[in-house]
């Protein structure tokens, strides 16, 4: 019934080092093809009237590629600025504040992205 | 209290100043930068999304912003900026398997993420003009 040292002193690592780092490098490999394929679909839609847009996106290839590519890049970009923060915020208090607005604020994009896709392709 | 601890007794990697600055350790910083443009510029594409799936009335309004000068710069920097943090993600997958470590090589990754990333840029946007006609 010890505590080790390393939580005594509040020192040591957190144990998911490796788990973010091959969860970075997947979604690095996911986003290629997908972001890829988005900016295609992007770029064709450019210009187009609403009704157009709505009908490409409302397809279901496109919409699940669309929500394919918002979920890789979303976790990858959650990761990347949890990164970014805890390398250059070194105050406990608003580290801690940063990395749960970096959570909220992708979970926020991820949502409302996916609820409208969603919400064109069932045409609601 | 353990805040004040931790900091005093971990250590800090050298600080970058006692380094000549070259252009791998500016891609560096480039490969950074651009996934912070493109975090917020995410904010763009769900505004997008979103316009799109409420109204046409809506949807015609961000692509009149984007349509203006200032809206074509922000979406032409988010287009490089993704580019470039393609360009430096592939690099980076290259570096992982030990590969592309040498002096030349890593001069050689970061002139092609520039060059690439400006040409796919700008290749990308022409496609767009010639589409719209």
């Amino acid at each position: 019934m010890r505590s080790s040292l390393r939580n005594v002193r509040g020192l040591g690592s957190a144990r998911s080092g490796t788990e973010h780092f091959w969860i970075l490098r997947l979604t690095t490999v996911a986003n290629i093809p997908l972001v890829a394929a988005v900016v295609v679909i992007l770029v064709a839609l450019s210009g187009r009237p609403h009704a157009a847009v709505v009908a490409t996106l409302g397809q279901p290839t496109v919409a699940i590629l669309m929500l394919a590519m918002l979920w890789s890049v979303i976790v990858h970009m959650r990761l990347g600025m949890q990164v970014i923060i805890e390398d250059y915020v070194h105050s406990e208090g608003r580290k801690v504040v940063l990395l749960m607005a970096n959570t909220f604020f992708s979970i926020a994009i991820g949502l409302a992205s996916a609820f409208a896709v969603f919400r064109i392709s069932f045409g609601l | 209290m353990a805040d004040a601890k931790m900091r005093s007794e971990r250590p800090l990697s050298p600080h970058l100043s006692v380094y000549r600055l070259s252009l791998v350790m500016v891609m560096s910083g480039a490969h950074r930068i651009s996934g912070a443009v493109l975090y917020f510029g995410m904010l763009l594409l769900v505004w997008w999304l979103v316009a799109a799936s409420t109204s046409p009335r809506d949807f015609d309004f961000i692509n009149g912003l984007f349509d203006t000068w200032i809206g074509r710069l922000v979406l032409f920097g988010f287009t490089w900026a993704l580019f470039h943090h393609l360009l430096g993600g592939i690099r980076h997958l290259i570096w992982d398997t030990g590969r592309g470590l040498g002096k030349y090589e890593r001069e050689l990754f970061a002139r092609l993420t520039i060059i690439g990333s400006i040409s796919l840029t700008v290749v990308v946007w022409l496609i767009g003009i010639m589409l719209r006609g």
